[in-house]
């Protein structure tokens, strides 16, 4: 099953992109379609049947190389079950909602053929996607990363006659390569260090890594801090991190479907997974996770702040994006893997239904993608209006505090925030003003696009009609998982750890302790019930007899599986308790973001409702801040000064010294002035005169004489 | 003279024995208008001649007491000399009736300096080495000078003729050294008093035996004569001069510098180096400025030499096997090329200028492939046999520790590439002009094609030659 839900999108895509012009532009279309249709279908009932228990299936023999020895295989597990119904739902519903949105493209003129092309695109990627979730050790992991990249590549510099697309696409594989960069040197220390590539050899490897010491550059390295932070600088790259993350605002040139798919919920979190992957190895690199933490609440905040002052609808959305990851990465950096995970799988529905709402909107207004030139559009397109509120709704986490129930959204940044809580004062602090933040500019983004005058072409909004059904079914279809995912699966993420730890194939928490040896068995005893207790008091009353029967089960199942040093998708350490720590977070560290995105909210209305002019009075007044934020800190200012134009300036002098006066220059002076003289010279002894020819062979017989008697046998 | 020694020298004797009787047919006969048919019976005697030798003789077979020797590297050499002189007599057969050439001296003339080629190629005794190679060089001078009404055919016999008698004076003053120090003619015995410390009049002697050898293989700085014999003489002859000589002579070199001089390899070698070094050069920067086509050969075969004396400098049996394999693909090579060129003409005269060439493949696009593959083979580009050549000497030369002169010998061919490439180019992308109209011979045009197909059928295995040559190289070094 896992081997047909693997390659049916490669089908697809070969089918699509290479058998069109056979069956036809349609039936490609459908078909690569279809088979991702049947992808999510397998994928539900792998996340459903699921047992927790690892799987490996073995697809072909890879690579065979001195100790090298690489086989194509399947890991399955609860990580990748996640993952698969992400990527495949997604996917599906995008390929679904292409139909429509790329109906009719101005991009293109009536003969031309680029459907065809732009599903098969979809596929491929889809099944890189795959290939990198379901990778069992980390070259084939590898070989998905960049094949998603090459994908990205291909899907953002689409309109490939758009200078603007070509540029970002380029931009977008550059930035990719320094992060890819560091993780293949993750990867080779681990060859280096492991002198294997599987994860389950490396999973083992661990504690060794943790007190291995390797030198790198200039220094000695603890080898697990080291590795994990190569493997995070992969992860920054794909995920958009702070100082990687100047191409995803770029990379909005690509078709709107496009940036649901790979820009929001599933390329960009690679990198999260691949953190949440190596869990087994973060747990023994603390410097590592620090350094995590801190990127990510940084990005979390720095995207924030620019996504405030953007107009254009989906670059508002890629900073949040961008700023949404850093919430998984904090997470994950803090140990609550599982939360991350949470986040990632409820951000996947959200985000990509705000992306196919703002498509269908951009659709509706004929690629007008400046808010300035939206407004009162909720009357015309109510429909696309209702996705649009849900998924507000779910991005700015709208919930009843302390409670359960709300938006998907609600829950996990929640979690995500007392996770931060435990973990690192900053963080939390960053990721509440975040919040705040978050709230601010989604209720801006609401308010600008359908309340309010219509502003700009009256053209446009006089012809702004609703989607049709192929976009809005998407819509629908996510709009239940905005809502309902997050409060479905709370407890298996985040909410219950025991059935946290078995639905993850964890063992249970106790075992750590009883692992930990004769003298703290005590302890281990005492905090047992701790461990029960601990959820219990954050959770309603009626999932207190589950907690109670984990409880009881928890030492029994110690004795079980004390052996096995790692088991399941995700690995938590036996001194982290932050998930204990995090349901045991004060009430006010509860209710904090829910009080930031209602002042958020609050501050939009009074902003972009009630006194429209504020904004503009604001920005006026604090113009340096403004212009800070609109040029996203000039970061790309400083990375041109620094890296490109240095870069450039470089190749200009090896191209135009080195290349053109070193390297031309000698072969040009050998080649059109040295050997000409030597051919004009020996054409000029070639004269005709015996005379000339004897004395040329008495000077060459006079030289060898001379030669030999000086230097060879003359004894 | 005992059976044996008549039994080892029976094909010299047999293809002198015709020369001279076929001399005396055409004198009493039809002279020139049985010349035809005698080019055809000599072509078909030497081709059956190549065949009795390549097939069924083996063995080592010492004859006049030292004085001649026939070994499988001397049979080796004398095949492809016989062979290759045959395929250049078919081949000027029809160029040189219509010119009216053909006198029916020449097909005798050229049976005679065969003969001496393989007495050459035997020697086992300084005397019947210089006389095996004034045989042959006899010949070849009045061959040079075939056309008496031409002042350039004349000029070409000439200049040839004192410049070989110079070269002769300096390997008879080598070898009369060489006598002086050793006090024998016999190889043998000469390589049996050689000991670690050899008198310097000895050296002498080998580098002036070497001077007069490398005029004979036209390597630098004893090159001078060839671009003006080459291009003064008619161009049937110049194939020939391009051929079995070279190889004849190229042999011989191998022949002296280790049957006689085998004790004192370093000594030799150098000189060959030197002399490999200077002919690859030369002849790829010279050849540069060349507008005829036949000038142009010669160059290439000053280079061709330099490149198979780097096979031989190695002093190796590899080494010896790579110059042997470099000379069959050479000559090849050359009777392939000279078919083409004796098809050039316009309007029923020889044209021999290279910027005729233009565009050719526009009028003639088989012939202008075949002559692609020639040229690429001739440069040393792979996958056509050419390249193997080089490789083969390039790899004796690195195995025998001489890896500075095998990276003058790429360097060297690098240049020289250029002047073939040009051909091509000319062929192919060149100007649109009055280019060549001539058709072409059937012998010519399967020569052409059959060599061309060789340059890269012949890739597969060589056809077998490298076993061959290995088992002449080693006949020779022991």
């Amino acid at each position: 099953m896992a081997t047909i839900l693997l390659l049916a999108p490669l089908l697809g895509a070969l089918i699509c992109g290479f058998g069109w012009r056979l069956i036809g532009e349609r039936a490609g279309q459908v078909i690569a379609t279809a088979l991702v249709f049947l992808s999510a279908f397998l994928s539900w009932i792998i996340f459903f049947s699921h047992d927790g228990v690892t799987e490996h299936v073995v697809l072909l023999r890879w690579i065979e190389s001195g100790s090298l020895s690489t086989d194509w295989g399947i890991r399955l597990d609860r990580l990748t079950a996640i993952m698969l119904v992400v990527v495949n739902s997604v996917s599906a519903l995008v390929h679904l909602y292409s139909f429509g949105y790329m109906a009719h493209d101005d991009n293109w003129t009536h003969h031309e053929h680029y459907k065809a092309r732009f599903f098969a695109y979809l596929s491929f990627f889809t099944f890189a996607m795959l290939m990198l979730v379901t990778s069992d050790n980390l070259v084939q992991m590898f070989f998905g990363w960049e094949c998603v990249g090459v994908a990205s590549y291909l899907l953002i510099g689409f309109y490939y006659r758009k200078p603007s697309a070509n540029a970002a696409a380029m931009k977008a594989f550059v930035v990719n390569r320094v992060g890819d960069f560091g993780f293949a040197l993750g990867i080779f220390a681990l060859f280096f260090l492991v002198d294997s590539i599987r994860l389950d050899d490396v999973f083992a490897a661990g504690p060794m890594l943790a007190e291995t010491n390797l030198t790198f550059l200039w220094t000695e390295w603890n080898a697990a801090n080291l590795i994990g932070v190569l493997l995070f600088i992969g992860a920054m790259g794909k995920s958009a991190q702070l100082g990687l993350h100047t191409w995803l605002p770029d990379a909005m040139e690509g078709p709107t479907p496009v940036s649901a798919l790979i820009h929001a919920a599933t390329m960009v979190t690679a990198g999260v997974f691949l953190v949440c992957r190596m869990s087994p190895l973060y747990e023994y690199a603390p410097d590592a996770q620090t350094m995590i933490v801190v990127v990510g609440a940084t990005t979390a905040f720095f995207a924030a702040t620019v996504g405030l002052v953007q107009n254009d609808i989906k670059r508002v959305i890629a900073y949040s994006t961008c700023s949404q990851l850093g919430y998984m990465f904090v997470a994950a950096g803090v140990g609550v893997y599982s939360v991350a995970m949470f986040h990632l799988f409820t951000h996947a529905f959200f985000k990509a239904m705000l992306f196919l709402g703002a498509g269908s909107v951009i659709h509706a207004m004929h690629h007008e993608q400046d808010m300035r030139n939206y407004g009162g559009l909720r009357h015309k397109i109510p429909l696309t209006f209702a996705a649009m509120l849900i998924g507000t709704l779910a991005i700015t986490g709208v919930g009843i505090p302390l409670t359960h129930i709300g938006f998907a959204g609600f829950l996990s940044k929640d979690a995500v925030i007392e996770s931060a809580w435990v973990g690192s004062t900053y963080a939390f602090w960053m990721l509440v003003i975040a919040a705040f933040m978050t709230s601010f500019y989604s209720w801006r983004l609401m308010f600008l696009t359908f309340f309010g005058k219509p502003r700009g072409d009256h053209h446009a909004h006089d012809h702004a009609h609703e989607s049709p059904k192929v976009m809005l079914i998407p819509l629908g279809v996510l709009a239940l998982g905005a809502i309902f995912s997050g409060m479905v699966w709370y407890n298996s993420f985040f909410g219950d750890e025991a059935k946290m730890r078995s639905w993850f194939g964890m063992p249970a928490a106790a075992e750590h302790q009883a692992e930990a040896g004769a003298e703290h068995g005590a302890e281990a005893v005492a905090e047992a019930p701790d461990a029960a207790e601990a959820p219990a008091v954050a959770d309603t009353a009626t999932e207190a007899p589950t907690v109670a029967d984990a409880a009881t089960e928890a030492p029994a199942e110690a004795e079980h599986h004390a052996a096995a040093p790692v088991q399941g998708a995700l690995f938590i350490g036996p001194e982290n308790h932050v998930i204990h720590a995090a349901h045991e977070a004060p009430v006010w560290v509860k209710v904090s973001p829910f009080v930031a995105m209602v002042l958020g909210l609050a501050l939009a209305y009074q902003f972009y409702i009630r006194n429209p002019s504020l904004p503009g009075r604001l920005a006026a007044n604090q113009r340096p801040l403004y212009l800070f934020f609109l040029n996203k800190w000039y970061f790309d200012e400083l990375y041109d000064v620094v890296f490109v134009r240095s870069a450039k300036w470089l190749g200009r002098f090896l191209w135009k010294r080195g290349d053109g006066n070193v390297i031309d220059g000698t072969i040009n002076g050998l080649a059109l002035g040295f050997i000409p003289m030597l051919t004009r010279l020996t054409g000029r002894a070639q004269s005709g005169y015996i005379f000339h020819y004897a004395f040329a062979m008495f000077l060459g017989i006079a030289i060898l004489i001379t030669w030999m008697t000086l230097s060879g046998g003359a004894h | 003279m005992t059976a044996a020694d008549f039994s080892t020298v029976l094909p010299e004797v047999i293809l002198a024995i015709y020369a001279m009787l076929a001399l005396l047919f055409g004198v009493y006969t039809g002279k020139d208008k049985a010349a035809p048919m005698l080019v055809w019976a000599t072509a078909g005697l030497m081709l059956a001649l190549a065949i009795w030798i390549g097939l069924s003789r083996d063995g080592d077979h010492i004859a006049f007491g030292g004085m001649f020797t026939d070994d499988a590297f001397a049979r080796y050499a004398k095949v492809t000399i016989l062979v290759s002189a045959a395929a250049v007599l078919a081949l000027g057969q029809d160029y040189m009736s219509r010119r009216d050439l053909l006198r029916f001296e020449f097909p005798i003339l050229v049976s005679l300096s065969v003969v001496g080629m393989m007495l050459m190629v035997s020697a086992g005794d300084l005397i019947a080495l210089y006389m095996g190679l004034e045989l042959q060089s006899l010949g070849l001078y009045v061959v040079a000078s075939l056309r008496r009404d031409s002042v350039k055919s004349t000029e070409a016999g000439l200049k040839y003729f004192i410049l070989g008698s110079l070269s002769s004076g300096l390997l008879l003053y080598g070898m009369s050294l060489v006598y002086g120090f050793t006090g024998t003619t016999l190889f043998a015995g000469i390589l049996s008093t050689l000991n670690a410390d050899i008198p310097l009049g000895l050296l002498f002697g080998l580098v002036f035996m070497l001077s007069g050898l490398a005029f004979k293989v036209s390597a630098a700085p004893f090159h001078m004569w060839t671009p003006d014999v080459y291009e003064g003489s008619p161009t049937p002859v110049t194939a020939f001069f391009s051929t079995a000589p070279k190889v004849a002579a190229m042999a011989l070199i191998a022949r002296v510098v280790f049957d006689a001089f085998g004790g004192i390899t370093a000594d030799w070698s150098q000189v060959l180096a030197a002399l490999a070094v200077a002919s690859m050069f030369l002849g790829s920067v010279a050849a540069i400025g060349q507008r005829d086509i036949k000038r142009l050969m010669a160059y290439s075969s000053i280079a061709h030499m330099g490149y198979a004396m780097v096979g031989l400098a190695a002093g190796t049996v590899v080494g010896v096997q790579a110059m042997l394999i470099y000379m069959a693909i050479y000559v090849t090579m050359n009777i392939g090329a000279f078919a083409f060129i004796l098809s050039m003409e316009k309007e029923g005269r020889p044209v021999t200028t290279i910027d005729s060439l233009n565009m050719y493949v526009t009028r003639e696009p088989m012939r202008a492939w075949a002559m692609l593959f020639l040229m690429f083979s001739l440069a040393g580009v792979p996958p056509f046999l050419g390249f193997a050549a080089k490789l083969s000497v390039l790899r004796a030369a690195v195995d025998g520790g001489m890896v500075w002169l095998a990276l003058l010998a790429v360097i060297a061919s690098v240049i020289g590439a250029y002047y073939y490439i040009r051909i091509v180019y000319l062929m192919f992308f060149g100007k649109e002009n009055e280019g060549l109209d001539g058709k072409m011979g059937s012998v010519q045009w399967l020569m052409l094609m059959g060599s061309a197909a060789i340059m890269l059928l012949g890739m597969i295995n060589l056809f077998g030659i490298e076993g061959l040559a290995a088992t002449a190289a080693e006949s020779l070094v022991r």
